[in-house]
């Protein structure tokens, strides 16, 4: 036996990696993309203006950057909000939303649910029935098959 | 509507003859089985087994009378009826991976077929030799080919493929044509030219199913992430794409210059119609037989056995699906009038069974549906 069988080293090599034929996303340049405003979001939910402070923690969605920094505060963020919301008014702000914000609020909840924090589940599941009303399977197909998501 | 349940087995795909009188399907294994239409039941009239794998597309060309079969055993063949047997011939088509979909040109003097090697075979007949060659379009495709639909000038092909995007080439080939006239997609066309590419930029899903219209110049896809998109050649490049509420579709057809008929995984096919000056695309409508929903008041136990199994007391007893189809539909095909004035279309999905549709007896009974 002249070959070296005691490393385990190759069991740890990701063979994928080597695969000429391996898909790669188009680079899209989102380094600038900072997540929603704090400040004024944060301002807006101590006016009480719910509604305004929803639009405003859905702009800027950190969709394409890679920094997970921003990506983690960004979720924080709109946990806030949602949170801030009477059960009564979730509806109203779900309706307030189009097509698109539904389908980003839709992307949040499902980021929430990855870290389930006391009372977040409880809030997101509210929000996700609603949204779910709202945006119908088809939303939660385009949150399972994007492939940058927040 | 009718509803003919051929099997129990998923129907992969099938095809239809020219005068409609016989299907040919594969019932999710190496064969294609024959049906004849006799009266009202469906015959078997012939088995075709020459594939090692399973069939994944077939065609029947209209005119010449010829169906050609592709399967995962990498293999496509073409099937001509001699003294009423169906003789097969090899074609090589070179690729290292399954064959998902084939089609037969316009003019039936070629075909082509999508694979897993990331490659489109086109395949014309080179009556020197007497055998089938074929030609491969590589470039820029990035994944499995998932769905071809030939332009009616015989020479554009578009194809959805699973890197998230639609893109239409030329499959000119000089052995076998002329130069094609210029059309709204471009105006020089050598074989494997890209002439539009449509959809990824970080989004989309796999594009599951494409389709020229009938004067071939808007183009429609059905896509992975629920989407229904069309662009239109003549009114530049920027398709208008509609997010639909439903589970993704898997097929899509035009019927009329406007309306496009899709069906997928909710079991029933939808209406879209695209508005060409607006450059939007509608939801038109559900386009099933609606059940006879009974009134009848709920008990009390009922409504308590309702909250214990299923968390809401409400009396929506959805215990089987409505549509008529029982699976996902996986084909729609025009049965009559051509892409541009379709009156009959027919669907086959994994339940085994085809449906035929009626397009004025469905215009009557959903009435705030139009097909424009």
């Amino acid at each position: 036996m002249s070959k070296n069988t005691v490393s385990n080293r190759f069991r740890t090599v990701d063979v994928d990696e080597y695969d000429e034929n391996k898909f790669v996303d188009e680079e899209d340049g989102g380094e600038n993309q900072l997540g929603p405003d704090e400040a004024e979001v944060d301002s807006l939910i101590r006016q009480g203006n719910l509604m305004e402070a929803l639009q405003a923690v859905l702009k800027n969605p950190p969709i394409n950057t890679k920094n997970q920094n921003v990506k983690d505060c960004a979720e924080g963020l709109v946990l806030k909000v949602l949170s801030a919301f009477k059960s009564s008014d979730v509806d109203k702000g779900v309706q307030s939303l189009d097509k698109n914000g539904v389908d980003l609020l839709m992307k949040y909840i499902y980021k929430g649910f990855e870290t389930p924090s006391d009372n977040s589940s409880a809030v997101l599941l509210q929000w996700h029935e609603k949204a779910l009303s709202a945006g119908g399977l088809g939303c939660i197909v385009r949150v399972l098959t994007a492939r940058k998501t927040v | 509507m009718s509803l003919h349940q051929f099997l129990l087995e998923p129907i992969t795909c099938h095809a239809w003859n020219r005068d409609r009188t016989q299907i040919a399907i594969s019932p999710n294994n190496h064969e294609v089985h024959i049906y004849q239409k006799s009266g009202n039941q469906w015959v078997k009239s012939h088995e075709l087994k020459e594939h090692n794998g399973h069939i994944t597309g077939i065609d029947w060309a209209p005119k010449s009378d010829r169906i050609v079969t592709c399967g995962a055993d990498r293999n496509a063949y073409v099937w001509s009826l001699k003294d009423g047997v169906w003789k097969p011939t090899l074609v090589i088509l070179r690729i290292n991976r399954a064959a998902t979909f084939v089609k037969w040109s316009p003019l039936e003097n070629k075909f082509a077929v999508g694979s897993g090697a990331r490659l489109i075979s086109v395949c014309y007949f080179e009556s020197d030799n007497d055998w089938w060659v074929s030609k491969h379009i590589k470039k820029p495709i990035r994944s499995t080919v998932l769905s071809l639909d030939w332009h009616p000038n015989n020479v554009l092909l578009a194809a959805g493929s699973c890197d998230f995007k639609c893109r239409v080439f030329s499959a000119y080939i000089k052995e076998v044509e002329e130069k094609p006239g210029p059309t709204p997609w471009g105006s020089k066309m050598p074989f494997g030219a890209v002439l539009a590419e449509f959809g990824g930029a970080g989004g989309g899903g796999w594009v599951h199913s494409v389709s020229f219209s009938s004067s071939g110049n808007r183009l429609a896809w059905v896509s992975h992430d629920s989407t229904v998109t069309v662009v239109d050649g003549t009114k530049g490049s920027t398709p208008s794409q509609l997010k639909t509420e439903f589970l993704p579709l898997l097929s899509v057809l035009f019927i009329s210059e406007n309306s496009v008929v899709a069906a997928g995984h909710d079991c029933y096919p939808v209406l879209f119609v695209y508005d060409g000056t607006k450059g939007s695309v509608t939801f038109g409508g559900k386009l099933d037989v609606p059940k006879q929903t009974s009134q009848r008041g709920i008990s009390a136990r009922e409504r308590f056995q309702n909250l214990d199994r299923r968390a809401t007391s409400s009396e929506t007893t959805e215990q089987g699906l409505e549509s008529l189809h029982k699976n996902s539909i996986s084909q729609i095909s025009v049965l009559e009038g051509g892409k541009s004035k379709c009156s009959t279309f027919c669907t086959t999905g994994m339940d085994g069974g085809m449906v035929t549709w009626d397009v004025k007896s469905l215009e009557s009974a959903l009435k705030d549906l139009k097909i424009v």
